[in-house]
């Protein structure tokens, strides 16, 4: 009997994801021995067209990490959902949008001004812009096109399963596999559809090590602007960690060491919109004794969009902001 | 839609105890104002969370207006309170979103202010009727379909 085939692809992401895979270390070995690696462009050398030749549903599972940014990105979802009987959005990019999700606080054409004509380190009087279609003598060259809207990848396929993260912890990468490298030899039933692999069911506060007590703030800071307490919970002193909207998982890691949460595990369980979450949180913390107070403090936020939304913006209610 | 006939959906979310009583004191008194808010009873004004704001944004509305009880009379003691600590983080952050913060507006109206209701809501229907209207799904567009397509034509 054949093995059981596996892919990896990597669309609008860092690459941290495909990195965070070797986390698993020697176990990728086993992985190696049940699987059958047909596709995974960052490892091994097959081909699109390699891809397409497969029957559908020949893959039994691909692990898809980033976000959905232009049309390649796309093709690539709706390629491998077709060929996959599993598809797992793989890391916050893909689970979220991520941090290529903030794109969508303006649109292609004004990131292409930016990147190609406004940054002051670039030179480029004839405004030269790269084309998606150019003529060469050998036949016509193509460019991905790039969208106004970044996606996550359940706002573009059917998602069987999400492992979120920035990226994924390695032991939970290993818990998911090794359920599955299990399921495929002793047999049992996968999870239902939909469920989120790899993470708990909690708030990270869960799992942080700080001690907290009452938290009331007077105003909010960066974290480089106070000698902050090693031990106490980072809110309680005024500095901003998206913990409290953000589901568990990671093991605390970041807070354990004086680092703030950034969210990337998304939203726990029963919340939609993580950023709206996070803002009634903190507006709850808040001590005044005056509306005018209240705008002083909030005002102290520094980018609430990008604070509350980093990783969270393309799957936020409204997804984008108005162009 | 032109300018003129644009119609203006505003989503009210009013407190049981002080605002939608007040509301229904306007109608009950036969005051006129215009038809445009949708009244959406909740248990207090503090119940209202970020989200139903932002769901109301997206999902067609073209203001959104918050009303419960005046400072101080809150029948659950400062839930009030909670919804007027929100409120700037929220403008900030509707700011951020393009999306202009005057769509989105507090008041504090009692049970025995039906007369203050309607004037709240006339006022906001014509604020909004001048700022136009918002549409927030009528900026997203199939790209992949669209990219497809040109380059079958191209």
């Amino acid at each position: 009997m054949s093995k059981p085939k596996f892919a990896m692809y990597w669309a609008a992401a860092c690459g941290g994801c495909e990195i965070s895979v070797l986390q698993i270390k020697e176990k990728i070995l086993e992985v190696g021995e049940t699987f059958d690696i047909v596709f995974w462009p960052v490892a091994v050398d097959f081909k699109y067209k390699d891809v397409e030749a497969l029957d559908d549903g020949e893959i039994l599972i691909t692990l898809y990490n980033g976000a959905v940014r232009n049309s390649e990105n796309e093709k690539l979802a709706h390629l491998l959902r077709q060929k996959s009987q599993i598809l797992v959005a793989f890391g916050a990019c893909a689970t979220q949008g991520g941090i290529p999700g903030l794109a969508n606080v303006s649109d292609a054409q004004e990131i292409k001004d930016l990147v190609y004509t406004q940054n002051p380190s670039v030179d480029n009087p004839d405004k030269v812009y790269p084309v998606e279609r150019y003529e060469v003598p050998e036949g016509e060259l193509d460019l991905p096109h790039l969208y106004d809207t970044v996606e996550a990848l359940d706002q573009v396929v059917d998602v069987d399963y999400y492992i979120p993260g920035c990226p994924p912890e390695g032991p939970q990468i290993w818990a998911v596999l090794e359920t599955i490298i299990g399921i495929l030899k002793d047999g049992g039933d996968l999870p239902p559809k939909g469920t989120v692999l790899g993470a708990g069911t909690r708030s990270c506060c869960d799992e942080c090590s700080r001690v907290k007590e009452e938290k009331k703030i007077k105003g909010f800071k960066k974290p480089w602007e106070v000698e902050w307490d090693a031990e106490k919970c980072l809110l309680e002193q005024g500095i901003i960690c998206m913990g409290p909207a953000t589901r568990d998982g990671c093991g605390g890691r970041c807070t354990a060491v004086g680092m703030p949460c950034r969210g990337c595990y998304g939203p726990p369980p029963g919340v939609t919109d993580q950023g709206a979450k996070m803002l009634s949180t903190l507006a709850s913390i808040i001590d005044a004794d005056s509306p005018e107070e209240i705008a002083e403090i909030a005002a102290t936020v520094p980018d609430p969009l990008g604070t509350f939304y980093r990783f969270g913006l393309a799957k936020s209610m409204l997804r984008r902001a108005k162009v | 839609m032109s300018a003129n006939d644009f119609e203006p959906r505003i989503v009210g979310f009013l407190c049981r105890w002080c605002s939608y009583n007040g509301a229904d004191l306007a109608g009950t008194s036969r005051m006129k104002y215009p038809p445009n808010l949708i009244p959406i009873k909740t248990n207090c004004s503090g119940r209202v969370d970020p989200t139903h704001i932002m769901k109301a944004f997206a999902e067609g509305a073209d203001g959104v207006l918050i009303s419960g009880c005046h400072p101080g009379d809150c029948h659950y003691i400062n839930g009030n309170w909670r919804t007027a600590g929100r409120f700037p983080m929220m403008e900030i952050l509707l700011e951020q979103l393009n999306i202009d913060p005057r769509r989105l507006r507090l008041e504090w109206v009692s049970a025995a202010e039906g007369d203050k209701w309607a004037h709240v809501v006339t006022e906001f229907v014509e604020q909004i009727r001048e700022l136009g209207p918002l549409n927030w799904q009528g900026q997203f567009h199939n790209e992949y379909e669209e990219e497809q397509q040109e380059a079958v034509t191209a």
